[in-house]
């Protein structure tokens, strides 16, 4: 399998990142570098990544479903993630859920047909002093409203 | 970047370089007494340097409160096997968003209190473990270990001390679990991140089984200023036993949410009015979380209180994380009772039955509670299942999951019951979603 020259690059980093003979503690971050090139984890990527860090696929499927960023789903390009938790959730984030919920006409972790956007309630993403707040793929946005939402999504939409 | 408008009653110790033009780079680090310290250090040498964090009565900022200078000196110095700092940069107690602003702001501050650990310990390796959303934070962090090999800060021979060191960022992938300092380790070393018993400790035995340092981040941003300043110049900040200022996140129902640095001890309802801007709406104040969501909350009657670790404890509740978050009077207990349990449901590795169990069926039936489909029995069960899950657990997810559940039952007793059998909501007419 092969990524490009920037993963590659990095995956060389990270592998010696570890002592010798620790090269499993790569696993995690390679997924999810993987992942943002790739779109999801595949099964080849959790061939690969077993591969180079000396580990059987097993024990990197057992990683890969622990951790709630990996996924075996293909996102949208704009995968937004609302936090809905205490501190969002008393500045409006469940109305802000609801909305993006309307807005987009999909639920928790689904994808719109055109694969542009996709949407997950997320536990707390450390806005909390400046929530409501959600996430665009690794992008923070802080106070949002529901027309701020609206802004946000009509521009990437245009970006598209 | 800062998010929020400091406040007049900040005292800035930590923080002191927020806000100055390009405050990530060393340049800027060192023009405000950057990397003096870990010159001091090596000067001092480990042990005056172990004693000044403890006249410093610095303790762990990620939630615990056990004092720093303890936890570096219960690693065996002298053992033959290779040793660890590992920073917890897994920030992710519900109303916590205070270690992303140190590392964005003055990410130099935490490598060289990693650096004057390592000296310390005799730890040439160092890792931050940064949650896997804070995608950012480890571009700046990466940046700002990348200026300091360049300029010999990081490496081999560090200023001609003679001391080698190295600092390497590793991303989590979404999970709460890892903050907790063993399953930390396990998933530093690619494993699903479940708790393990303890002891032994990660002092003795921690990351690769090795001897390892693991202090969450606002811990290790401190230890400069401490020795530069010293340890009683930093104790006297704050209130006996509890030494120093801390970075408290007040989010929730009031004016002026933020990050504010604040001497230990300083009282809630101070910060709530005076440096938050008081309840928003001019409504009145109901419940207060002190300190993350983990932490048993506060009846508006009961915070008149000094924020420091031993005032929380006695008040039966917590400091935790510094998350303070602010009710008003028209929050629905139940429902924000509801919010929390399905975090902790969400979030338990389900390793330890009583945990995995636990949450699921307290969510259950706060679930049906909030819904008006309760029973007179139902509340009284509530608080027994979570009392049953305390203690019986590898972690304390377990009990952190249990302990604001009984705070809310035993507080707001009344509400819950107003709740029941088939009585829509008081406060809203739609339901939370379980």
């Amino acid at each position: 399998m092969t990524f490009s020259p920037e993963l590659e690059a990095k995956f060389e980093k990270l592998l010696k990142s570890y002592p010798p003979g620790r090269q499993r503690s790569a696993v995690v971050p390679m997924l999810l570098y993987a992942q943002d090139e790739l779109g999801s984890v595949t099964g080849e990527l959790v061939e690969e990544v077993a591969r180079r860090t000396g580990i059987t696929p097993l024990e990197v499927n057992e990683v890969v479903s622990y951790y709630s960023m990996l996924s075996r789903q293909p996102r949208g390009k704009y995968h937004i993630q609302i936090c809905t938790n205490i501190s969002c959730l008393l500045t409006g984030g469940e109305e802000l859920w609801e909305h993006a919920c309307r807005k987009l006409g999909i639920g928790n972790k689904e994808v719109t047909p055109d694969g542009q956007f996709s949407l997950e309630e997320v536990e707390c993403i450390g806005a909390c002093s400046w929530a409501p707040a959600l996430q665009v793929n690794y992008e923070f946005h802080h106070h949002m409203t529901p027309e701020k939402l609206d802004r946000l999504i009509d521009n990437l939409r245009k970006a598209v | 970047m800062l998010y929020n408008e400091p406040s007049p009653l900040e005292v800035k110790v930590l923080t002191r370089r927020f806000g100055l033009p390009n405050s990530q780079s060393l340049d800027t680090y060192l023009a405000s007494d950057g990397y003096k310290a870990f010159r001091k250090a090596v000067e001092m040498g480990p042990e005056k340097v172990l004693e000044e964090l403890k006249v410093s009565n610095l303790r762990g900022r990620g939630g615990a409160g056990f004092p720093t200078g303890m936890k570096w000196g219960f690693v065996p110095r002298n053992s033959p096997k290779p040793k660890y700092v590992v920073v917890n940069a897994d920030e992710g107690e519900p109303g916590t968003c205070k270690d992303r602003l140190l590392m964005e702001n003055d990410p130099h501050q935490l490598l060289e209190g990693m650096l004057i650990a390592g000296f310390v310990v005799d730890a040439h390796v160092g890792y931050i473990y940064v949650r896997g959303e804070y995608r950012y934070v480890i571009e700046i962090l990466d940046r700002a270990i990348a200026e300091a090999y360049e300029r010999g800060y990081l490496g081999k021979n560090i200023l001609g001390t003679g001391f080698d060191f190295d600092v390497y960022t590793h991303t989590g992938a979404g999970s709460y679990e890892c903050g907790e300092e063993s399953a930390l380790l396990e998933s530093l070393e690619g494993k699903r991140g479940v708790p393990r018993i303890r002891p032994p400790f990660p002092a003795v035995a921690g990351l690769y089984q090795c001897p390892t340092v693991l202090n969450n981040v606002e811990s290790f941003s401190a230890v400069p200023a401490i020795i530069r300043d010293g340890g009683a110049a930093f104790a006297a900040l704050g209130t006996p036993k509890n030494g120093g200022t801390r970075l408290f996140c007040i989010s929730g129902h009031v004016n002026k949410p933020g990050v504010y640095e604040l001497p230990m001890g300083f009282n809630l309802l101070r910060m709530i009015n005076e440096v938050a801007g008081g309840v928003r709406g001019g409504k009145k104040l109901k419940a207060v979380i002190p300190g993350g969501s983990s932490c048993p909350v506060l009846k508006a009657e009961e915070c008149d209180i000094s924020m420091d670790f031993d005032s929380l404890a006695k008040a039966k509740s917590m400091l935790g994380s510094g998350g303070v978050i602010v009710m008003d009077e028209d929050t629905c207990m139940v429902k924000a009772a509801l919010r929390i349990m399905r975090f902790y449901q969400h979030e338990s590795c389900g390793w330890c039955i009583p945990c995995r169990e636990g949450t699921l069926w307290l969510r259950k039936l706060l679930a049906r509670v909030h819904e008006g489909g309760g029973t007179q029995s139902d509340v009284p069960l509530i608080g027994e299942l979570a009392k049953n899950m305390l203690g019986r657990t590898f972690c304390p997810l377990g009990d952190a999951a249990a302990m604001p559940t009984i705070a809310f039952v035993e507080k707001f007793r009344e509400e819950f019951e107003a709740h029941l059998n088939g009585a829509p909501c008081p406060f809203e007419s739609k339901p939370v979603s379980a």
